[in-house]
């Protein structure tokens, strides 16, 4: 069962339509008695505390004394805030908090397309429903297909939030708006100081009052903290005149990257893929996701730790499988001596990076691109290995793909870069026929004639994948330097000069088998190019958009591939005069485009846990215009 | 249908054209020739064994097999072999590990893998010293230890690799001696028959760094009053003569080396060997000369369904399973 969207039509209906808000509204609708517009009230004062602009538009009910649960008895409070100069309360909503179904429904027509839903499903009762004139439960069908929704027993929680307080059912019931005003302060970062002040001095007669409110606030925020529910509820989106007709679902970039590695393995035509990982904020979920898909022939492993979880990816890539490991950085660095095996006994392997901002824990739940370096150069010896990066949630499934081909066909880790902001990220996703994308089969040796396992292909200089069970092609490997050709341990130097050239060379080669390098938006050529890689996609891109409309000569161009850079990087660069590098880092891909090309490439950086806005990178497009 | 019979292999078909490294005298090399002798005894497919190790002198092994092999790196051999069953659980695999690689920096690995009970023979070469990175002190060497990290003696306690093994939740639980090839072969035989994760301790002596720690037992002359076989159903007995034994303790959860005809003790007072039985194998495990012989063998057999059973049992990939069926099977809506 799928809803209808009808469509508008858009002549530029293409990819880079796409579009970053700089502002979010967000609406706390419920019943009357809720307490929304304390809520809405305690939410902006804290969102005026921190600095950004906002309207807010307080939307009651006519009736005063309105039947509890019905439409007419629906109050709301919307708040549109941001850090550009915020004139209206939002034509559209981003952020639904529904208290109970009639607010679901009365605010439903002013939710945004792909909009966010957070939902007490604990109010969604059949009564409840009846009241808001539904004859089904819209969180139980496909009524809100074309949003995210985020249910949460909001009533449940708050009632043991304060449990230990002696409130009658309904008094602690009353409490259910300051547990979700917690959970969206948390959201949006948001400081507890001053609500946790105002509570106090609200409840001053009714002390249980007073603390009781402030631990479902805690509470809130607290379980905002510990589910790691993403701190960016919103961010991209598409606008709905830009979608192209055909079926379509929502996706993550975890959901992304699962399919894409699901569908790579097909595409390699190999019949199981392991997956050894250790839980890590913001990885997980990818855990989670290829834990249910046994029946697609994955195995997922959750090992002891990163170590054993990558020992297990490649144990499996020597057996046959698809072997493939993900983390975050910190886990990154633990696999590190693994992905140098590896790349020493040449066995395909993906590894999935979904960067978070460090160093060391950092902060776990908020976004950064400052693995680029670990991802290029991190391991002991002269160790390259692939690496893509995906640019969108979307993206992150075709560059799924293209890891698990670049492992098998060259027989070599692939390390494929996400980020917590793609990871949660959730866009309109046009399904694609997946019977009909392309087929590259990964190719296992069988023949024992002539065979030697570190003989390398003249094209690919790939070594054969010779899994154990084959008759005939019984041989050692390991982590000691191979004699080329037979493998056999081997301390001469000659060798090991062409070993290492070879192993250099095999990846440098890839350059030859991947798309030449374009634009993403503008002109081949210009005055200045702006060079990003990874999710701050959104940002460049309209920044670049709104650059050129004025008449500015900027360009945009999004690497996918890392290392190797396609062949025609250096001369697609060398057709401007200025380059800028915007990175969520502190200079990671601008030091190696100026190392590798020698560009006067300058660099862009942030990394305050939060995506770029479309007017910080404006502003750099100016400064370096001018 | 022609089926052709495989040829039968000697155990020397097991070795690989590699020279073997190992020092002079090394107790490798017994472990090495038992091996290959086990194999040939239980006409094993080379094609389907695979020996996994770590780092250390004893993790050179799989080099010097005819069989597929894989050294890895230091520690981490559980994990590798872990996948490889993941992708293959009709592989026979082999782990072969030191007491450093197993048991220091591949502790944790070794406690999951046997937790685990994937079916893997995991033989531990305990020389109780660091012999590749020449002569430190491993987490099996005794108190006062001197080596070029310990000058003046080590002074942590060692770890028992069948107590580790036995409060990992090990299913299998053996040891045995380098040199004693006959019975070396018997454990190994037993180990390769159980179903999931068999630890087998192997006392190797390393001459060059620790040469004759192990002495107090594996001294031939000695043996008979210093070593006790334990077999399953049979008492625990040993001695020149077999008139030693041990009993439980009266009025303790113990046990103690006895004579019988000694001091009112008879044959019934001797324990019989139970290898289902975890808290005889752990008390046994214990045992050290000279107060009690060192118990060698099969110290605890006692199955149950292997990692792969279970992986097993949780399901299997669909044959036609339509990706775009299932990537379908979410909240969809339709553009007009
Ligand atoms: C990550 C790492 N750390 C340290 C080493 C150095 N190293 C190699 S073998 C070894 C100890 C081996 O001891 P053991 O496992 O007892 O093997 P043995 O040589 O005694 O057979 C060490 C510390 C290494 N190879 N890799
Ligand atoms: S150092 Fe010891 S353990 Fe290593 S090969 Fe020499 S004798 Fe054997
Ligand atoms: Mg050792």
């Amino acid at each position: 069962m799928s809803t209808t969207v009808p469509k508008t039509t858009d002549p530029s209906g293409s990819q880079q339509a796409r579009e970053i808000r700089e502002s979010v509204v967000v609406r706390f609708a419920g019943d009357s008695g809720d307490g929304m517009q304390m809520t809405g009230s305690q939410f902006t004062i804290e969102t005026a505390l921190a600095g950004l602009d906002l309207t807010t538009f307080p939307d009651y009910p006519a009736e005063i004394r309105a039947p509890v649960g019905t439409t007419f008895g629906v109050s709301a409070f919307q708040i549109h805030f941001g850090s550009v100069d915020v004139k209206t309360a939002g034509d559209e909503v981003d952020v639904l908090i529904a208290m109970n179904p009639a607010a679901l429904k009365v605010s439903l027509a002013n939710l945004s397309l792909g909009g966010t839903i957070v939902a007490d499903t604990g109010s969604f009762s059949e009564r409840n429903l009846l009241k808001a004139g539904y004859d089904a439960n819209p969180l139980e069908d496909d009524t809100l297909a074309p949003y995210q929704v985020i249910p949460l027993d909001i009533t449940r929680l708050t009632m043991s939030a304060v449990e230990g307080f002696g409130l009658s059912k309904k008094e602690a019931l009353r409490c259910r708006n300051m547990w979700a005003l917690g959970l969206m302060l948390w959201m949006y970062d948001r400081d507890l100081t001053a609500t946790t002040a105002w509570l106090t001095k609200k409840f001053a007669s009714r002390e249980t009052l007073a603390q009781s409110n402030n631990a479902a606030l805690i509470a809130g925020h607290a379980y905002g903290e510990t589910a790691e529910l993403s701190g960016n509820l919103v961010g991209y989106r598409v606008k709905d005149a830009d979608l192209p007709p055909g079926q379509y679902r929502t996706i993550t970039g975890t959901e992304a990257i699962v399919w894409g590695l699901v569908s790579g393995l097909r595409s390699a035509g190999l019949e199981r893929l392991v997956f050894g990982s250790y839980p890590i904020t913001p990885a997980s979920p990818v855990l989670h996701a290829l834990a249910k898909m046994r029946e697609l022939g994955v195995y997922t492993f959750q090992a002891e730790d990163e170590i054993a979880a990558i020992c297990s990816a490649i144990g499996a890539s020597y057996g046959g499988a698809l072997g493939v490991t993900s983390s975050s950085g910190p886990g990154i660095a633990l696999k590190t001596e693994a992905i140098g095996l590896a790349v020493s006994v040449e066995l395909p392997l993906v590894i999935l990076n979904v960067q978070r901002a460090g160093p060391s824990t950092g902060l776990p739940t908020k976004t950064e691109q400052s693995d680029l370096f670990q991802a290029v150069y991190g391991r002991n010896g002269d160790t390259p290995v692939a690496v893509l990066a995906a640019a969108t949630s979307i993206d992150c499934f075709d560059v799924a793909r293209e890891a698990v081909r670049l492992a098998t066909k060259y027989m070599t880790p692939v390390i494929l870069l996400s980020d917590g902001y793609l990871a949660n990220a959730a866009e309109p996703w046009l399904i694609p026929d997946l019977d009909a994308l392309e087929d590259w089969p990964a190719r296992q040796r069988t023949d024992p004639e002539g065979f030697q396992p570190f003989e390398h292909d003249p094209e690919t200089l790939a070594r054969p994948w010779a899994v154990p069970g084959t008759p005939g092609l019984m041989h050692r490997i390991g982590g000691i330097e191979k004699e080329q050709g037979s493998g056999h341990i081997s301390y001469d130097s000659a060798n090991h000069q062409a070993m290492t050239d070879l192993r250099v060379a095999k990846i440098a080669n890839i350059a030859n088998d991947i798309p030449e390098q374009d634009v993403a938006l503008g002109d081949r050529t210009g005055t200045l190019a702006l060079v990003g890689w990874g999710s701050t996609f959104g940002p460049i891109n309209k920044a670049v958009e709104q650059a050129r409309e004025r008449g500015q000569s900027v360009s945009h161009i999004h690497l996918r591939y890392l290392n190797p850079f396609p062949a025609n990087l250096a001369s697609l660069l060398d057709g401007f005069e200025k380059i800028l590098v915007p990175e969520m880092n502190a200079g990671q891909l601008v030091t190696m485009l100026r190392s590798r090309y020698l560009v006067p490439a300058k660099g862009l950086n942030k990394v305050t846990g939060q995506p770029f806005k479309i007017s910080d990178v404006a502003s750099a497009i100016d400064a370096a215009l001018e | 249908m022609t089926t052709t019979i495989p040829q039968q292999l000697k155990p020397k078909d097991f070795a690989s054209d590699q020279e073997v490294r190992w020092c002079p005298g090394c107790g490798d090399y017994a472990i090495l020739k038992a091996i290959q002798k086990t194999l040939a005894e239980l006409e094993v497919a080379p094609e389907r064994t695979v020996f996994v190790s770590g780092i250390g002198c004893s993790s050179r092994f799989p080099y010097y097999m005819s069989t597929y092999g894989f050294h890895t790196i230091h520690g981490r051999a559980p994990g590798i072999a872990t996948g490889l069953k993941l992708a293959n659980p009709d592989l026979d695999v082999w782990v072969i590990t030191g007491d450093g690689d197993g048991l220091s920096i591949g502790g944790n690995h070794l406690l999951h893998v046997l937790r685990r009970n994937v079916d893997l023979q995991i033989v531990l070469f305990n020389n109780e010293i660091y012999g590749l990175t020449k002569g430190q002190v491993s987490p099996t060497s005794r108190i006062g230890t001197k080596s070029p990290t310990s000058p003046q003696g080590s002074i942590a306690h060692p770890l028992s690799p069948v107590a580790v093994a036995l409060g990992a939740g090990a299913r299998f639980v053996a040891r045995a001696i380098d040199i004693d090839q006959k019975h070396l072969i018997e454990v190994l035989t037993a180990a390769h028959a159980h179903r999931g994760a068999s630890f087998v301790e192997i006392f190797q002596n390393c001459p060059v760094y620790n040469d004759d720690v192990f002495h107090d037992f594996t001294d031939r002359a000695n043996a008979p009053d210093t070593q006790l076989h334990v077999e399953h159903g049979k008492p625990l007995r040993y001695g020149k003569d077999g008139n030693r034994g041990i009993r439980l303790k009266p009025g303790a959860l113990d046990v103690e080396a006895v004579v019988i005809g000694q001091n009112g003790i008879t044959e019934d007072d001797i324990l019989v060997h139970d290898q289902t039985n975890k808290t005889l194998a752990g008390l046994l495990g214990t045992l050290r000369p000279p107060e009690f012989p060192e118990v060698l063998g099969v110290l605890y057999n006692d199955p149950i369904d292997s990692y792969e059973m279970q992986v097993a049992a949780l399901g299997a990939a669909g044959n036609d399973v339509s990706l775009n069926d299932l990537i379908r099977k979410t909240r969809t809506w339709t553009v007009a």
